[in-house]
């Protein structure tokens, strides 16, 4: 194994946070602390509780998955992007690294700001609104491997895309919208029979339900089966990556 | 005599069938400097790609060091560096950053005072603190030399390596290549700058559309392929050359006033010598003489003609 470069690759992508720590850390932490402001303490404040949890509380687990999915998969799929849009990608590809060591680095430093990301938010919340956790191990576990899933995905997206944005679609167009209809601000067995249905085709249902269960014990969905739900996007994102090594896809000739 | 670089019936053919290789076979030795030399779209890049992992071969075997690139890709990588024809940097990072970026990603633990020798090497220890995007176009060169070697590779490819640098740099990289080469190290560029070839290197490859047409020393492509060129200013103009002197390789002027004698190199003495005696002889009167040697690039634009045709 080749340590060292997966702490060179891991310090550089974790430097490039540091240089953009207005981009990368505190303009997500700001826009959702607005939710909690304007949905949590503004709006909340007037609507009834959700399973028995006051709604400011009720939506902070998806306001949380909101921002750790959109900056796990932009972090990652930037990160191995911007080397293969500026060329200096040859330096990986000719270095004497595996493919499982050039995942490592990216997506570990991609899900690792996710996570301090996620945590931030969390604390944040905290200014807004009372909640308590609890399941902190289960909490920590899905943020962690909601973060590295995401990455995994995240890094699919960089090595997928030919323009920037094609950057922007899949988080703008696919992930954010199935965030705010997974049951991020309401639970899903509020929905009529027919659209209960139909949201369990959304992936994200099962991670935010999930995580909600870490936090207050209730769910929408058995946690079981969130958990397999999860493990199963987990190992087609490594299935996906294992692929495009294997072929050198928009990698190498 | 193994090579430090063997490369065996090496082939390349793109998605969309170009055939950028076909069957080359090349043996590097070590400690020299070899040029590769070519016109636009020969292969050298994609020679050079496939050796250092880039390019994925069609078919063929290349060994670094007796380590297989594909096989063995961890050993046959970390021996060499490499410099690519784009400037392709890190724009906002720094010079020191950036440059120990590379020695971790070749697996060598931090070692900044051979870093800042690097740096200090290249003149870029001024620099170090700079970002890449406010550096000069040559510097930025500087900089890609110094991610190349920050690693301590027993093999470097420089790929055009002072394309677009001024007069200064290139012979500072001149200077620094002949260092290199000097503790050990085997160099391998590809150059359209056929005088750096002819300054620097020990031995020459050419490749045309693919195929590695000509491996040779320097010197004895030189002396070999070489020709010379003899020019006469005749005091009085000739109308014609006269039957007694002509002869393969002499060439009157439109105006009668230049005889123009290309000959082999190996024949410098006797044939010369000989023309000139039969000038004199006819009474051929010159006031001027004036000889050259072909160079490098004139041996090197007639074998590319010469294959082409």
């Amino acid at each position: 194994m080749n340590w060292h470069a997966i702490r060179a690759i891991y310090g550089f992508e974790m430097a490039r946070t540091r240089r953009t720590l207005m981009q990368s850390i505190a303009s997500p932490v700001i826009s959702t602390s607005l939710y909690f402001v304007v949905f949590g303490s503004a709006i909340g404040s007037r609507m009834v509780e959700i399973d028995g949890i006051s709604y400011g509380a009720f939506i902070i687990p998806g306001l949380i998955m909101l921002s750790l999915l959109n900056e796990s998969i932009s972090n990652a799929s930037f990160g191995i992007y911007f080397p293969r849009f500026s060329g200096t990608i040859y330096e990986v590809l000719s270095a004497p690294v595996s493919p499982m060591e050039i995942v490592m680095g990216y997506v570990g430093a991609a899900a690792s700001k996710s996570v301090i990301l996620g945590v931030l938010i969390l604390l944040t919340a905290r200014l807004f609104v009372d909640y308590h956790i609890a399941h902190p191990v289960w909490m920590l576990t899905f943020l962690v491997t909601t973060a590295l899933t995401f990455s995994l995905f995240g890094f699919i997206i960089g090595i997928w895309a030919d323009g920037f944005e094609k950057l922007q679609i899949v988080p703008m167009m696919l992930v954010t919208p199935l965030t705010f209809l997974g049951g991020s601000f309401y639970s899903i067995n509020m929905l009529p029979p027919l659209w209960q249905t139909i949201t369990l085709f959304n992936p994200v249902v099962y991670l935010i339900s999930a995580f909600r269960w870490s936090f207050y014990g209730v769910a929408d969905v058995a946690v079981e089966v969130s958990i397999i739900a999860i493990l199963g996007f987990l190992l087609a994102c490594l299935v996906g990556i294992y692929w495009i090594f294997r072929t050198g896809y928009r990698l190498k000739e | 005599m193994t090579g430090i670089i063997e490369v065996n019936g090496l082939n390349k053919v793109y998605r969309g069938g170009f055939e950028a290789l076909r069957n080359v076979d090349l043996s590097i030795r070590q400690g020299e400097i070899f040029a590769l030399l070519g016109p636009n779209g020969a292969g050298k890049t994609t020679l050079i790609s496939i050796v250092c992992g880039i390019v994925t071969p069609s078919s063929g075997q290349v060994l670094a060091d007796g380590h297989d690139i594909i096989t063995d890709y961890r050993a046959a990588r970390a021996k060499i560096g490499l410099v690519p024809q784009e400037l392709t940097t890190d724009a906002f990072e720094s010079v020191w950053n950036t440059v120990s970026f590379s020695r971790g990603l070749f697996g060598k633990p931090r070692n900044d005072a051979h870093i800042e020798k690097v740096l200090r090497d290249l003149s870029l220890w001024d620099k170090r603190d700079s970002r890449i995007l406010e550096l000069s176009g040559g510097m930025k060169r500087r900089v890609m030399i110094a991610k190349a070697l920050s690693h301590e590779p027993q093999i470097l490819f420089l790929d055009e390596p002072t394309a677009g640098v001024d007069v200064e740099l290139r012979r500072d990289m001149w200077a620094m290549v002949s260092g290199l080469r000097e503790a050990g190290v085997t160099i391998i560029l590809t150059t359209h700058y056929i005088e750096e070839a002819e300054a620097m290197a020990d031995r020459i490859g050419v490749i045309r559309r693919g195929e590695l047409i000509l491996v040779e020393d320097k010197t004895a492509l030189m002396d070999k392929l070489g020709q010379k060129e003899l020019r006469l200013q005749l005091s009085e103009p000739l109308a014609t050359l006269p039957a007694a002197i002509a002869q393969p390789g002499l060439v009157l002027s439109d105006d009668g006033y230049r005889l123009t004698y290309t000959y082999d190199s190996h024949s410098e003495q006797g044939s010369v010598a000989a023309l000139l005696r039969q000038l004199g002889e006819h009474g051929i009167e010159f006031t001027d003489l004036q000889s050259r040697q072909s160079s490098l690039e004139d041996i090197f634009v007639s074998l590319v003609h010469e294959e082409a045709a």
